[in-house]
């Protein structure tokens, strides 16, 4: 086991990296998809919600397989770390651009109103009065996404790409130990799991408004 | 590159439609086992004296910083190492089922926490005992008020069970697989999966809500 642990650090960072690039995709997927659910325009709407809903209504392994195995036949040929990234970074947008969605919907109507009373425009009003409360409401149902984004990452190991959860399974192959080796691997997730979230609690609390 | 042509499908279309309902039977054998599970392990967390409370606290904690493939691999793959050989369709259930249990039990029992104390105080002065006061008066309006966050799980639950596949149950995503083994297609098959799985979550979004209005209406 000891052996073999040096192996398992270093896929679990690779399930990091992965899960950090797939959140930023997802993160500039979801602020797109978000604006344009509401915006004034019914065709960037219609794009948005289509997103939305495609990508929910789906399982994420199903999203993995068609970029990764269905891609080569409409000519997009990925290696598996970035077909993993594109998958999870997609399917975590559309989770994210309801957390943005309803972070700036709970933002008070007075504020805007008020905002709009004393001269503001519709873009600075939503840049320096909405956005900025709303960016506070966010932190908490974001950093759920990202929490399930991180333990998602297994799925990728489906399609081959070397993290931690492939890792573990390629060495039940050579150890037949799968009880000690997924162990392990479940202990590592934990360990990037909690830590996750208690990044979240600081942030939430640090931009806390009271 | 070659082109698409979905007409490749047809043959196929009732080994899909046989994976679809196997779908359904996981997530309702799965989602009821998860609902049942998630009411005992929340009143467990909650009333049970500590000699219980604390491993069924550590399962929360474990299964909930976990990802399910992974779980569903130490259930499948690993138990058998410690005496416990359970076929991949019990393997399955059981493993969705105690995934989605311990995020509804955490649902509940927030729940349970929120039904107002008075409704506790009103039944065991007219005479409730304590289980009976859980039972019949402070569990009810828990689910109820709990009702929202609980059917997402479900949605989620119908989702997840995609990926029971990895240990070779027969359900949607493996009827694609084997269809795709045959004809070397796998956008057509895995784009009609996803085709499937989007209506079929949205006729469980329809059965939801129209169980959630049931419930508002008997408020």
């Amino acid at each position: 086991m000891l052996r073999v642990f040096p192996f398992f650090v270093e896929a679990a960072l690779v399930t990091l990296e992965l899960t950090a690039l797939a959140l930023l995709l997802g993160l500039a997927a979801a602020a797109l998809a978000a604006a344009g659910r509401m915006s004034r325009s019914a065709i960037l709407r219609a794009v948005g919600t289509a997103y939305v809903s495609l990508f929910r209504g789906t399982p994420c392994l199903i999203q993995l397989f068609v970029l990764y195995f269905g891609g080569p036949q409409i000519g997009i040929n990925l290696d598996p770390f970035a077909a993993g990234v594109i998958g999870l970074g997609l399917n975590i947008g559309a989770y994210m651009a309801e957390s943005i969605r309803g972070a700036v919907v709970a933002v008070d109507r007075g504020q805007t109103e008020a905002a709009r009373t004393i001269g503001f425009s519709r873009f600075q009003t939503l840049r320096k009065v909405v956005l900025p409360q709303a960016a506070r409401l966010m932190i908490r149902p974001l950093g759920v996404n990202t929490v399930a984004l991180l333990k998602g990452s297994a799925l990728v190991s489906t399609i081959s790409v070397v993290e931690l959860t492939y890792t573990a399974q390629r060495f039940i192959g050579s150890t037949y130990k799968p009880f000690e080796i997924f162990g392990v691997a479940a202990l590592l997730y934990m360990v990037m799991v909690y830590a996750v979230a208690r990044l979240v609690d600081m942030l939430d609390r640090r931009f806390a408004i009271v | 590159m070659q082109g698409l042509d979905f007409a490749v499908i047809a043959p196929y279309w009732d080994l899909l439609l046989i994976g679809a309902w196997w779908t359904a039977v996981l997530t309702v054998s799965a989602g009821v086992l998860s609902f049942v599970f998630g009411i005992l392990f929340a009143v467990t967390v909650l009333y049970a004296p500590a000699i219980l409370a604390y491993p069924v606290r550590a399962f929360m904690w474990l299964f909930m910083g976990t990802p399910l493939l992974l779980q569903l691999f130490l259930i499948y793959f690993g138990l058998v190492q410690i005496g416990i050989d359970i076929p991949a369709l019990a393997a399955g259930i059981v493993g969705l089922g105690m995934h989605f249990a311990v995020y509804n039990a955490d649902v509940i029992r927030a729940g349970i926490v929120a039904v107002d104390v008075g409704q506790t105080e009103g039944a065991r002065s007219i005479g409730f005992g304590k289980w009976q006061t859980l039972r019949y008066v402070v569990i009810p309006q828990a689910i109820r008020n709990t009702a929202p966050p609980i059917g997402s799980n479900v949605i989620a639950l119908l989702k997840e069970s995609s990926i029971v596949s990895v240990i070779g149950i027969a359900e949607l995503v493996h009827s694609a697989q084997l269809a795709i083994s045959e004809t070397f297609r796998p956008f057509e098959f895995y784009i009609t999966a996803a085709a499937l799985y989007y209506i079929l979550n949205l006729v469980l979004e329809a059965a939801l809500h129209r169980f959630e209005r049931h419930v508002e209406v008997s408020r």
